[in-house]
Order: C-alpha cells, then sequence, then structure tokens
C-alpha cells in the first residue's frame, strides 16, 4: 500500500484579508504524479505559496500534513528541509549570488553537503539533462534570465536538491515547445518512488509529457472533482465549463 | 562564511585587549608641548616640527565641520596623541613581543601573510613593530617601510613629497593628523618597476582613547605600478577614540596604483580620513575602500586628474549597523583633458544605522573630452534604516560624458521568501542576499581579504532580521 507523504484536509487561507481558499482536500500518495487544474483566479498558486509557507499567506483553518508532520506551524526553510520543494512561476534574482554559491548553501542548509568535486560533477551532468550553458554556474541566479531561462533553472534546483514533493507552479507557462520538453523530461527523469509531484497548469499540453497518477480541478478554492488522466483529456476536448458546471449543479 | 553567521556571537569579537606594553605616551590633549614632545621623542629635523606646530596652528584655527556627520562627541582634550609601545623597530617576527603576537594571532594575521605577502608592516598603536620585505623587492630599488623610517633613512625624497597632495591647512582633520602624525607607510617605486605582489599593513588600535593618525605617502614613478592593501580592526573600548589618518598617493606619468583598505573599527572609533591622489599623465589611481564598524566615519578617496590620460577608479562599499554612521564617497577632479573617472558605491543600512553617499565631481574649463561615471546603490535592511546621497558636481566645460545612477532598494520579502524556500535560514538568506549585494566590490579583493570581508560581514548581520 502506498503512504501518503501530503495531506491536506478543510484548508483556509487568505492572502491581504480576502479568502482565497475555501476548504481544500487533497492527498499525494508518495511518489505520484499528481496534477492539480482549474481556470485563472481558482486559487492554484495561492495553494502552491500557503503550502511552501509564505509570509503573506494566512491559513485560517484545516490541516496539512507531510510526510506525517504538521506543516502548517514550520517556517518555509524547515518546509524545504522536510523535502518540500516548490518550482515558481515567477522565480526571483539574486544579484551577486551565483548559481553555484546558491546551490551550495542550499545544499549544505539541507543537510545534503557533498565533497566539491561529486557536487562540481553533478551539476555538471544535471547542466547538460537540462541543456543549461556551463556559463550558467557563476551567473547570479535568475539576474537577467530569460523565462525559459529561469523555469530550467528551477528544475536544475529540484535536480540537485532531491526533494520528497515537487509543487510545479505553472512550470509550462511561457515556454516554448521544446523548451517544455526538455523540462518535463527533466521532472520525468526525476520522479520515482522517492520524488512525487504537484503539477499545477491551466493547460493539459504538458500532461502529455508527465502522464499524471491523479488529476484535481480547483474551483473557487475548493477542489471540486478528481479523477485519473482521461480527466485532463477530458478537459483538452471540452474546457473547464462542463465539468464546473456538473460539479456546481452536484453540490446544489 | 556568512552561513556560519549564527554560530558566531554577538559581540565584537575583535574587542579584547592585550596588557598595555606601552613605554612612552604624551599627556592626554593637545599642545604645542605634546606635538614638539612628540617631534622630539623621533628626534627629527626642524623642518619637520615647524611643519607640525604650523599645522598644530591650522587645525586650531579651524571650525569643526558641520556639513557632514554629527561630531559633537568628540572630545580633543580626552585623547592620547602618541604612544610608542616598543623600544625599536622589529625587522623579524621572532623579535617581536609575545603579547602583540598573540593580538596578531587573535587576528589571525601572521600565517596568512606569511604565506603570500610581499611585506608586512603592521602597526601597533602609533609605531610599527613588525616589519619585513621580501628581498628581490629590496633589489628592484623598492621603498616600503613606516613613514617615520622613510623620513630618517630618505630624508630628501620623503620631503619632496610630504604634504604636497594633501596640505596641512586642507581641512581640520588633515591639519590635526599633520600635526601629531606617527608611522604609516612610506612606499616608493622606482621607474618601470612593477611590483607584482600587493604590499600589506595591518593597523591596530589598542590603547583606550588612543587617536591614531597614522600618515601614508606612496609614490608611484614613471611606468610602475603597485597594490598596497590596509586592513583595520580595532578592539572595542568604552570610552570613544578617534582615527584620523592622512594618505597621499603620487601616480607619475604612465603609473599605477591601487590602494585597498577594508576597515572595521569598533562602534566607538571616529574614523575621519583625508584621502588624496595624483594622477599624471595616462597614470591610473584606483582606491578600493570598504568601511565597516566605527561610530562615524568620513572619508572620500579623491583623485585628481593633473595628466592627459589620467584615470581614477573609485569602488566602495560601506555597512553601517545601529548607531553608525557611515558618510563616505569620493571625489573625482578633471584638471586634464582625456581624463575618466568611474565611481561605484555600495551601501548598506541596518537597524538604526546609516550611510551617505557624499561625491564631488568637478571638470575645469581646459579638461576637454572628460567621462565620468558615477554610480551608486544603497540596500536598506528594516524600516527603521536610512540612505542619502549627496553627489555635487561643478561641470566647467562642455565636452564631457556623464553618466549618474544611483538606487535605493530594501531586501525583498520575496528574494527571502524564495532563498528560505530551498531551506536556508532567513538569517542566513538575508547574509547572503547582502554579501551579494557587496559582490562587486569583493571580487575585486585578494582571497583572504574577501574570507575576512565574508566574515566580517556575518559578524556585523547578526540578529539582522527579527
Amino acid at each position: 500500500m502506498t503512504k501518503t507523504v501530503l495531506s491536506i484536509s478543510g484548508l483556509h487561507a487568505t492572502v491581504e484579508g480576502k479568502e482565497i481558499l475555501k476548504g481544500v482536500d487533497l492527498e499525494v500518495a508518495q511518489g505520484e504524479i499528481h496534477a492539480l487544474m482549474g481556470p485563472n483566479g481558482s486559487g492554484k498558486s495561492t495553494l502552491a505559496y500557503t503550502l511552501m509557507g509564505h509570509p503573506k499567506y494566512v491559513v485560517t483553518g484545516g490541516a496539512v500534513t507531510f510526510g506525517g508532520e504538521n506543516l502548517l506551524p514550520l517556517t518555509a526553510d524547515a518546509r524545504a528541509r522536510l523535502g518540500l520543494f516548490l518550482c515558481f512561476q515567477y522565480p526571483t534574482a539574486i544579484p551577486g549570488v551565483s548559481t553555484v554559491n546558491f546551490l551550495r548553501a542550499a545544499l549544505r542548509a539541507q543537510g545534503k553537503e557533498m565533497p566539491a568535486r561529486e557536487f562540481l560533477n553533478r551539476l555538471s551532468t544535471e547542466m547538460q539533462e537540462l541543456k543549461i550553458d556551463e556559463s550558467f554556474r557563476s551567473r547570479y541566479i535568475n539576474d537577467g534570465f530569460s523565462g525559459g531561462e529561469k523555469k530550467r533553472m528551477e528544475i536544475l534546483q529540484l535536480a540537485m536538491l532531491r526533494p520528497k514533493l515537487a509543487i510545479l507552479d505553472e512550470t509550462d507557462s511561457g515556454l516554448d515547445v521544446d523548451a517544455l520538453r526538455t523540462v518535463a523530461d527533466g521532472v520525468m527523469r526525476l520522479c520515482g518512488p522517492d520524488m512525487g509531484v504537484l503539477v499545477i497548469t491551466h493547460y493539459p499540453r504538458i500532461l502529455e509529457h508527465l502522464h499524471p497518477d491523479r488529476v484535481h480541478v480547483l474551483h473557487d478554492g475548493r477542489v471540486v472533482t478528481s479523477g485519473g488522466a482521461d480527466l485532463a483529456q477530458q478537459i483538452e476536448r471540452e474546457g473547464y465549463e462542463p465539468i464546473l458546471g456538473t460539479a456546481v449543479a452536484a453540490t446544489a | 562564511m556568512a552561513i556560519q553567521a549564527k554560530e558566531l556571537t554577538k559581540d565584537y569579537q575583535y574587542g579584547f585587549s592585550d596588557v598595555d606594553v606601552s613605554v612612552f605616551r604624551t599627556a592626554k590633549g593637545l599642545s604645542p608641548e605634546v606635538v614638539a614632545s612628540i617631534s622630539q621623542h623621533k628626534d627629527e629635523p626642524e623642518w619637520m616640527l615647524k611643519f607640525r606646530l604650523k599645522a598644530l596652528d591650522h587645525f586650531r584655527k579651524r571650525p569643526m565641520p558641520t556639513w557632514g556627520a554629527d561630531l559633537s562627541g568628540l572630545d580633543f582634550e580626552n585623547i592620547y596623541y602618541y604612544v610608542k609601545p616598543v623600544e625599536e623597530m622589529s625587522r623579524s617576527w621572532d623579535d617581536v613581543p609575545d603579547s602583540i603576537k598573540q593580538t596578531f594571532d587573535r587576528l589571525g594575521i601572521p600565517q596568512a601573510e606569511r604565506k603570500f605577502l610581499a611585506g608586512v608592516s603592521a602597526q601597533y598603536d602609533s609605531e610599527v613593530v613588525y616589519h619585513s620585505i621580501r628581498e628581490d623587492l629590496e633589489k628592484q630599488g623598492v621603498l616600503f617601510s613606516d613613514c617615520d623610517t622613510g623620513l630618517r633613512e630618505h630624508e630628501e625624497l620623503f620631503r619632496k613629497y610630504f604634504g604636497t597632495v594633501i596640505p596641512p591647512n586642507d581641512n581640520k582633520f588633515a591639519a590635526l593628523n599633520s600635526a601629531v602624525w606617527s608611522g604609516g607607510s612610506f612606499v616608493y617605486v622606482p621607474k618601470g618597476v612593477k611590483v607584482d605582489i600587493p604590499l600589506q599593513a595591518y593597523f591596530r588600535i589598542n590603547s583606550d582613547n588612543m587617536g591614531q593618525f597614522e600618515r601614508t605617502l606612496i609614490i608611484a614613478d614613471e611606468g610602475s605600478s603597485v597594490h598596497y592593501i590596509e586592513g583595520c580592526t580595532a578592539p572595542n573600548y568604552s570610552s570613544d577614540s578617534l582615527h584620523s589618518a592622512v594618505v597621499e598617493l603620487i601616480a607619475h606619468k604612465g603609473a599605477k596604483i591601487r590602494y585597498t583598505t577594508i576597515q572595521n573599527w569598533s562602534d566607538n572609533v571616529y574614523n575621519l580620513v583625508t584621502k588624496r591622489a595624483i594622477a599624471n599623465e595616462n597614470a591610473t589611481v584606483e582606491w578600493i575602500d570598504g568601511n565597516l564598524g566605527s561610530k562615524v566615519t568620513m572619508k572620500y578617496p579623491s583623485v585628481y586628474l593633473m595628466g592627459e590620460g589620467a584615470h581614477a577608479e573609485v569602488m566602495s562599499a560601506a555597512f553601517a549597523g545601529s548607531g553608525q554612521h557611515q558618510d563616505a564617497g569620493s571625489k573625482a577632479i578633471h584638471v586634464a583633458p582625456n581624463t575618466t573617472s568611474n565611481i561605484v558605491s555600495r551601501s548598506i543600512s541596518k537597524g538604526s544605522g546609516r550611510t551617505s553617499y557624499r561625491g564631488h565631481i568637478k571638470v575645469l574649463p581646459k579638461a576637454y573630452n572628460v567621462k565620468v561615471s558615477v554610480r551608486c546603490d544603497a540596500l536598506l535592511l528594516d524600516e527603521e534604516s536610512r540612505s542619502d546621497t549627496y553627489p555635487y558636481m561643478d561641470i566647467d566645460n562642455p565636452d564631457v560624458t556623464i553618466g549618474h545612477e544611483a538606487s535605493v532598494s530594501k531586501v525583498g520579502e520575496d528574494q527571502i521568501f524564495y532563498l528560505t524556500s530551498r531551506g536556508i535560514p532567513e538569517q542566513d538568506a538575508t547574509a547572503l542576499i547582502v554579501n551579494g549585494f557587496f559582490e562587486p566590490f569583493v571580487k575585486e579583493l585578494p582571497m583572504e581579504y574577501a574570507v575576512e570581508l565574508n566574515r566580517l560581514l556575518a559578524l556585523s548581520m547578526e540578529g539582522a532580521i527579527g
């Protein structure tokens, strides 16, 4: 039987006083790939930030456990050390901090430090897999990167840090077809029994590469329906409206 | 490294003080008798005594400057102006007294120095106690000594340049230094000689209420080049100390001087320094100037571009913690045509700390085709901290290209969140951002100084973010 890594029940959260999450229920088992879909403004990114612990996102009700531990009292860095990772939709630039120094600091903080030679070898391999030029080693993190470069850099961090669960927040947005394939291949290479994925997206396109075990639809701060990969295909064919119509009707 | 921030204590790490080993000190306060007694003790020529007394006169006549930082806490009568720690200059490490060695050991200096350094000249209170020059430098005719020795052994050369860049009546604190100066470095690099290893000096105030008035004079003759590095770490005392140095650089035709300083005075020191360089035809002068600590720092390294084709480069970094004011900046005076200057300033304020950038660009009527670039960036760590910019420009020639950029930013919540989401604790995340902000400065430093600066920053950052 698979073990639950992330368990969310009745999660309510506000941003600047406005309630965005209105009772989210979701479970992700160890090593599974889940997709969280939904139209604009449904609360997908809010869920991602709330799970990672952004101070602006205030939990007002419900519970979240990660690997059996209560996630909610923990700061973002402690959540990361438990094995939670967020691929940002808009990664932040840190001028003056090189990719190498940043990654070493993160690995050290997570107790995953390795000898310099091993680190550099692994970094080289992962960069080649993601088609990131060697020069990015010494470039300042996300500083002056294009949208696609930033997304690849997020996946590089994922590859180096090897979390238990990665939340991909609209990682597919702003990527061309080739970049999308590189990024999706990168994620597929990494996920397995030790690493699960919760991919947040508007579009089913990335899911053709990621083959999710489960698909959930978020609407107005709640998960309104869940299903298998065929649910994503249905959304691809028919859009959200029929599903949301049914879901809204079902709850009425 | 910054990551170790929380392992370090909050106290000023170098705030220990050794048993006072002074053998001679003047009475507290300032008078012609005190000045004469310094000169007599050093057995100086008559002209230097006259120079000192005239400077004292200037000092007394000049009012306290009120245009910059608050100096009202400074009491000139409560300061020893001259303390001599040991009888004789030591040439080798073995001759240095044990208690002084321990001080250096605690600073972690000698091991690094022995490996890397060309000559070491460490100022302990007012007198240089340890000074060695690698033999090949001596063979090249490079002179590197403390300033008193320079006067004694090379009087003619010394007198030709001493006080010519910064005359005693330049400002109140230059006058004070000129009256009571002691120690500092004297460097002469002969024509065409390129000194390929940095010359290093380490200064340190040790006596309570001890003013330190070192005087540095560096002359790079035609076509020569030299890199001089000075670091300062003062121990922590309860009553306020004064450091007022004068540094004069002369770069002759085609010569290059780089002067690197990292100062980390304890937070009761008034650090009021006059630094000025003359760049002749096609000469380059570079000031790399890092200011941490002190209660008040006022320091504006300047370059007078006197010869055609001369170039000035000033890169400064300042960190002001609570109760500290770093009033720093730079001046470039373009006297000759086709001269260029590039000024980069980065400052960080934390708590009630305050940084000011004060710059002066002057282009004289005959200085055609001048290019100036000024860029100053300030980073504020919290709501309380403050930063100001005072850029003055006097441009008397229309044929100039001037770029001026300034920015003030705060450490962003999103930056902190991004780093913490990778497992890095908030305090270390802030330290990373701060180190990153200083990176353009740090990469100009030799390795061991970069490491030390990062360590000092980590100490200064302790408890920065609540």
